[in-house]
């Protein structure tokens, strides 16, 4: 048992070609696993009956031409799934059932993959540690009482733990990338409008992508090959000829030119992300890689420009909680009253703390003010971008500025929480694709990821210079399995 | 500029979330620090810049308005947080 769950996605599949094991065995071996692992409280639902039944149907007769055959997955409870409760990690939707299946998950479905259940994290996406979740804080496997981060907290906890072979998460502001980055996996966010956002609780719909998280950057090759997909359901999904990233994956990076933005090299880093940033940069030289300084001067404001565009549109989506057709409900004396305290009973602190601030900015007299100038900011940061990219192919830079934390550390001050996202926001507010691969270690032995930024649509480009780095880092968490009972 | 109580109480109204005066105080707290750190933007000249209103720059699809998913009307209404089999249930509107 400890062979299955210690094998790679593409290890798995092709163990299950070769029918060298069957999908019931590993998708016991992982329910196994999960049994012992219930204090790192990754999964807020279990499918485990459901998973074994169809395990039982694939091994009888699957197909195995399928991308992910009878390979049992579980995800984010962000996605809806056609009849199992999808909460959004928010007392508000602690009873939701879904009459639909967002796209990415389909997608998984129809290609053989099996769901095991849906995994912890933050409120309705908001956090960058797990703490904000209504079903409680996730603990990650790299130590005790140490943050996963978030908002893909549970899942990141859940594939490093090795509790699911692979998982998907969800990316706003770098929730993919960050906890990624504090759990030693790889977490790749596509460019805007790859994946579709059908079927996904909304946070901030400009902003929101899904994408792979998994052991390695073939693996997360193969998981994009599976999701990215034009859907007529999103109406921002891009129609654009995708690759056959898994397949087409080279370590063959000679002449590829990589930029340095200066401007990342924030006050107060901690010299072990700046030398694991100077470590990436003299491994890709040695790879063949051309780097080159580049700037890109509006780095500073993308995190406030970040904070009036994300809670705007968040305060907008989540309108529809309102107690009416599904959902939490308190009583009230009238129909104001029961919207009140639905919404206040129903929405945890930093839920209603963004809310606020989006009503705030987008009120009668302070539009203009806030919304509109983040929007101006919007478009200088990816300006930005674009003018770098005249002379660079992607961009390098560390994924977080610094290692994970212990639980409580930063939920007294919403700021200090925020800062954690100042590398991967610029990311998000342009559209880019960009993926964390780990890369070292800080002193507590806590994993540190790097963060590679790419052009619109060229997730090839960024997976093949992860996976050419990936092969000479030979990064290993060696987790001592402390949270088994 | 800081936001006080009183405007604190006015978006928690717009917001339809009910909050007491303990909780106005935390959230004029935290709304004030988190303000702070946006008035950054201020510093940045934006007059001759065009708002980024969606990075994914395509005019939006027409599709036909077509029926395709049928007979889900119980599994919608299941959802409904009041017991009514038929509708969905609000407290009295009109006296």
């Amino acid at each position: 048992m400890s062979d299955i769950i210690n094998l790679t996605l593409s290890a798995l599949i092709n163990k299950i070609k070769k029918k060298e094991l069957s999908s019931q065995e590993i998708t016991n071996a992982y329910i196994a696993r999960a049994e012992k692992s219930k204090d790192l409280n990754t999964y807020i639902t279990t499918d485990f009956e459901n998973a074994i039944e169809k395990a039982k149907k694939f091994d009888e007769k699957g197909n195995f031409d399928y991308k992910l055959p009878g390979v049992p997955l579980a995800v984010k409870d962000l996605f809806c799934t056609n009849n199992l409760k999808t909460t959004a990690g928010s007392k508000i939707l602690s009873n939701f059932i879904p009459s639909y299946e967002s796209t990415v998950t389909q997608h998984l479905w129809d290609e053989g993959a099996i769901l095991l259940g849906k995994l912890n994290c933050d409120e309705f996406a908001m956090g960058s540690s797990n703490e904000t979740s209504f079903f409680g804080n996730v603990e990650s496997p790299v130590g005790k009482k140490v943050v996963p981060g978030g908002s893909s907290g549970g899942s990141a906890s859940a594939l490093a733990a090795k509790l699911t072979p692979a998982t998907i998460g969800t990316d706003t502001g770098g929730s993919i990338r960050q906890p990624a980055s504090f759990t030693g996996t790889v977490g790749l966010k596509p460019t805007y409008g790859s994946c579709s956002r059908y079927g996904i609780v909304a946070f901030a719909s400009s902003l929101d992508q899904a994408g792979p998280m998994t052991q390695d950057v073939s693996d997360a090759a193969l998981m994009l090959d599976v999701i990215s997909k034009y859907d007529t359901k999103d109406s921002t999904s891009v129609n654009f000829k995708r690759g056959d990233y898994f397949k087409s994956l080279s370590s063959n990076i000679k002449g590829k030119k990589i930029g340095i933005p200066k401007e990342y090299r924030v006050d107060g880093m901690p010299k072990e992300i700046e030398s694991l940033w100077q470590d990436g940069i003299t491994l890709l030289k040695k790879l063949g890689a051309k780097i080159i300084d580049i700037s890109l001067p509006h780095t500073k404001y993308a995190l406030p420009a970040y904070y009036i565009v994300a809670p705007a549109e968040a305060s907008s989506n989540l309108a529809r909680y309102d107690g009416v057709k599904y959902g939490y409900r308190s009583e009230g004396e009238n129909l104001i009253s029961m919207y009140e305290n639905t919404r206040s009973e129903g929405f945890g602190d930093e839920v209603k703390r963004r809310i606020m601030i989006g009503t705030y900015v987008l009120s009668s007299g302070y539009y203009d003010a806030y919304y509109l100038k983040a929007q101006k900011i919007r478009r200088l940061i990816k300006n930005d971008f674009d003018e770098a990219y005249k002379s660079v192919d992607a961009i390098l830079t560390p994924s977080t500025p610094s290692s994970a934390f212990k639980i409580g550390d930063k939920t007294d001050d919403p700021v200090s929480m925020y800062l954690n996202d100042i590398f991967t926001v610029p990311v998000n507010l342009s559209g880019l694709p960009a993926i964390s691969i780990p890369a070292g270690k800080d002193k507590n032995n806590y994993p540190l990821g790097l963060q590679l930024i790419g052009k619109a649509f060229e997730e090839q480009n960024l997976l093949d210079i992860s996976y050419s780095m990936e092969k000479e880092l030979s990064f290993k968490n060696n987790l001592q399995d402390w949270w088994i009972k | 500029m800081s936001i006080d109580l009183k405007t604190i109480k006015h978006i928690a109204k717009l917001s339809r979330i009910s909050i007491d005066d303990k909780k106005a105080k935390e959230l004029e707290k935290d709304l004030n620090s988190i303000f702070e750190f946006i008035e950054a933007l201020n510093k940045v000249d934006t007059k001759k810049v065009d708002p980024l209103t969606s990075i994914a720059e395509t005019s939006l699809k027409l599709r036909g308005d077509d029926v395709k998913t049928k007979n889900i009307r119980e599994q919608i209404l299941k959802n409904s947080p009041d017991e009514n089999k038929d509708f969905f249930v609000v407290p009295k509107v009109v006296e």
